[in-house]
Formats: C-alpha cells, structure tokens, sequence
C-alpha cells in the first residue's frame, strides 16, 4: 500500500499543501516540511508538551496526531499566535516575570495558557498549575509562569498598561 | 522516536471503516484520537501496515439522552464528556473521572470510545463503565451487538473487541435517586495514569448504605470490583469502625500488581485509604 499521503490545511491563516509520508506527525510536519521550527519536540509520547500547537481552535500534542489527520483543519502555532497579536500580554508577562529561562518550554506554555485564556480567564493559582500540569518545564519551578498568567489576565482586563 | 512506516486511511462511514478493516486483516489498526496509539507507534510497540481514522465517520460522536441511559459516541473526545450537562447531571461519576485523565490537550483529542477500547489496567473510564454498569455496543461485519461491561474487560489491554471490529457507542445507565457516585486515585502527577484508584457507586439513603460496587483501577490487570467488601457496606452507617473494616477486607480481596510507582503491599494499603477517603463524604452528603 501507498505510505504517502496529500495533506492540505491552513497553516497561521494560509493554505498549504504538501505530499508527505503518512507516518509523519503534525509537529514535523510543521517543522520540517514548513520550516516553522517554534513548536518544539521532547518526549514524542505526549507527556512534555512541548510540540503543543493549536488545530480547529484547541489545543492538542503535535507529536500524537500524524499530519495527515489535520487535512482540512486550521493550524495555528507559535508564529501565528504571535503575529496575531493575540498573546502579547502573556508574553510581556513572561518576560517580566522570568517565566522563561532556556525557553524550551515555552511555546508549548503559551499556546497551553492562551486556551485557558479563554476558557477559564479567572482561573485560582492551583488551576492555573492544573492547566499546565502537562507541559514540563525543566527550568522555572513553575511559580513564575502562574504569575505570568496572573499578570497578563489583569493586563488584559484593563489594568494597565498598552498590552492587549 | 519515529513510527515505522504505515498507510493512512479516512473512513467516511462505519461500513467503509469496517470494510478497510476487513481487506487489511490483521495489519490494520483503528485509529480514534491517537492518543494512546500514537505514543506505542512512536516507540515502536507496535507497527500496523495500515491505520484506519475514524475520526470523521458520521455519528460515532456526540451525547445522547435516551431516556434511561446516556449514550456516549465512541468519537466523543473527553473534552465534550468533560464540559456535558448531561453528563454532569446524569452520570456524576463519569463528570468526575474526567478531569483525571491526562491533561488538557491530550483530552482535546482523546475519545471516550478510544480509552475503553484501549483499556488501560490504571484508566478510570473502564473502571466508570463497570461500576455504573455500562453496555458497550460493537459492530462487525455481521451487524452490531451489545457487551456488558462486565464481560467487556477481559484482561491486560484486553476487550471483547474482535479484530476488524469497531466500538461504536457505550450507553452508561442514568444515576437513580438515592445513589451516589464518587472517584479519588492517587498519581505522581496530576493528569498522569493512577497508581490505584477508586470508583464507586453506592446507595445511600439517610446516611445508611445499601447496595453498591466498588471498582479499582490501577489494582489488576483490568477494572477490579471490590464485592466481598462492597457486601459490608450493606445496612451501615460511616463510622472510623467501618472504615476499618472496609481496609482490612479489602488487604484480603484486591491482588494488585507491582511497579515502580508502589509494590503490592503500598497498593493495598492506598486502596484503604481511597475508600475512606470517597465513602466518608458519601455517607455525609
Ligand atoms: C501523557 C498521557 C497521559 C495519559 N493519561 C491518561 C490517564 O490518566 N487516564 C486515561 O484514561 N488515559 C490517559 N491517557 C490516554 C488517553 O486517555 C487516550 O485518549 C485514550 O487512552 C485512547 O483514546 P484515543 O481516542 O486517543 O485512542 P487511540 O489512541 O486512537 O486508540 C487506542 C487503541 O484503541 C483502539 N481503538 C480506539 N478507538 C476504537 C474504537 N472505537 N473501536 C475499536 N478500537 C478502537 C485503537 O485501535 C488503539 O489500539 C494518557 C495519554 C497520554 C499521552
Ligand atoms: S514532544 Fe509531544 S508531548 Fe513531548
Ligand atoms: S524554560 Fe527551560 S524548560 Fe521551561
């Protein structure tokens, strides 16, 4: 049987179509066939999240769903969430805050904390680590990333300051 | 690592999935949310020639009321089991399994049919399924039939699924007036798989016990149901004395495995204090 298979998606808001092995994961599929190298890969048996990206407006492990799955889907990653603009108070906070050190961690983190953005903005500190209690961070201990969060939810509530 | 090479095929409809299954044979695979898969093709546990998506198959998911019972698609992604109404009023101990399992990315993507089916000796859905008493419904080539969870889980990653056969739905019973559910486990981390864990399902009327089952996971090579211990509940009311009792039974009932995380003698000392942990509230609330 054929092992290729034609993928084609949209990918930080442009279509992309490509003919990959089907055993290749979305996450190199992002990384090698694309070039967009922000989504990082540890583990490749979904328990770091460091390959977190966003399909269809949700979260999922880039190393635990093949390329070939996302056909038709709407990709956002790293790069896109940037440009967008979308996380700009998250990443001024973990700048701020020291919520990242070698970085390795740290796409994965903001894609993870932008969904609990939006589904629970209020979130207590224990919640916040419950959100993220699948991404591993080898650097932070973790207390400077949930204040981060902490951080730019006031930031975007109106509390202060240009970022939004 | 790298999964060995495969094919990819996207069932459109249960019949054209199964087909798929039936021309490949043995060197197929059902592929749901990959969330189990895909980490055991990454090692290189397994190496199917073809998988087989079901992702997109029209009706395997979604939450159905259908009077007595729940019926829960196999492709409903715990994310949707998660945030259910129906669920939340319905079948509280399936609501409260929920946020146990994983993380929120991998519950994204994960299905409810995909961890019964895959059944994991330390999952809580199995253990879900055969405390409330679920059926599971499983289509062929010859048609569908019904499996109860009881006969459903047979051993170590071992189901009443043949091969070429696909898991359809799992209608779970609707919780009756005068039950009460609760589950607890005890993980390293959250969102990882339970060292044990406890799910239990009992009448309770004025604070007095009557029937009920008590299924572990994380005790056995598939959900274990704790009856010698359940019996003593029958006619009492929570007490220290009780909960005693309910431990010291349940050191001679449960046979757990080994690893790592705890040897056998720890796992039967959690499931202990798992059970004073869930039944105490139970009994009070
Ligand atoms: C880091 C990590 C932590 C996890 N922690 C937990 C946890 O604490 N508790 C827990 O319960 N789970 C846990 N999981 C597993 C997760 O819940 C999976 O979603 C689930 O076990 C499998 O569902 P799936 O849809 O992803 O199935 P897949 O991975 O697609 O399939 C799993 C297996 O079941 C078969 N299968 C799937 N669906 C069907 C069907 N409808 N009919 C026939 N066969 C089918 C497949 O062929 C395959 O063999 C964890 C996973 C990861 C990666
Ligand atoms: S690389 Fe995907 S979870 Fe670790
Ligand atoms: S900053 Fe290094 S792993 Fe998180």
């Amino acid at each position: 049987m054929d092992t290729n298979v034609d993928v084609s998606m949209r990918v930080n808001g442009d279509p992309v179509s490509r003919r990959i092995e089907a055993r290749m994961n979305l996450v190199d599929f992002l990384r090698e066939e694309l070039g967009l190298s922000g989504s990082h890969v540890g583990c490749e048996h979904g328990v770091c999240g460091a390959c977190t990206v966003r399909v269809d407006g949700r979260i999922v492990r880039g190393c635990l769903m093949v390329a070939a799955q996302a056909d038709g889907a709407d990709v956002t990653t790293i790069e896109g969430l940037s440009d967008t603009g979308e996380i700009r108070a998250l990443q001024d906070a973990f700048v701020e805050r020291n919520a990242l050190q070698c970085g390795y961690c740290t796409p994965g983190m903001l894609l993870t904390l932008a969904e609990l953005m939006e589904r629970n903005r209020a979130a207590s500190r224990s919640e916040i680590r419950e959100f993220i209690s699948g991404n591993y961070c080898r650097c932070t201990g973790y207390e400077a990333i949930v204040d981060a969060f902490e951080m730019a939810r006031s930031a975007r509530s109106g509390g202060g300051g240009d970022a939004a | 690592m790298k999964p060995a090479p495969f094919a990819y095929v996207r069932a459109a409809t249960l019949d054209d999935a199964l087909r798929t299954l039936e021309e490949h044979g043995d060197g197929a695979r059902v592929l749901a949310g990959g969330q189990s898969l895909m980490a055991t093709l990454n090692m290189r546990l397994s190496a199917p020639e073809v998988l087989v998506d079901i992702g997109r198959v029209d009706g395997l998911a979604g939450i159905e009321d259908t009077g007595d019972t729940l019926r829960i698609g196999a492709m409903t992604r715990h994310v949707e089991v998660e945030t259910s109404e129906l669920v939340a009023e319905h079948a509280p101990l399936v609501a409260s399994a929920m946020p146990h399992i994983a993380h929120p990315a991998i519950r994204n993507a994960g299905t409810f049919g995909g961890s019964i089916a895959f059944a994991d000796p330390a999952a809580e859905l199995p253990a879900c399924a055969v405390a409330l008493g679920a059926r599971m419904t499983i289509a062929g080539k010859a048609g569908s039939r019904t499996v109860e969870a009881d006969a459903f889980f047979r051993g170590l990653y071992e189901t009443a699924i043949a091969p070429r056969e696909i898991l359809t739905a799992v209608e779970v019973p609707k919780i009756a007036p005068g039950w009460k559910s609760g589950l607890m486990e005890l993980a390293r981390r959250h969102g990882d798989y339970a060292i044990i864990g406890l799910a239990a399902h009992v009448e309770v009327e004025g604070g007095r016990f009557g029937g009920g089952r008590l299924v572990f996971f994380g005790a056995g090579d598939h959900p274990v149901a704790a009856a010698q211990t359940a019996a003593l509940l029958e006619g009492e009311t929570w007490s220290d004395r009780l909960a005693d009792r309910l431990a010291a039974s349940l050191k001679e009932e449960l046979d757990p495995f080994e690893d790592l995380n705890a040897d056998a003698a720890m796992r039967r000392h959690l499931a202990g204090v798992l059970v004073k942990r869930t039944l105490g509230p139970l009994a009070a609330a």
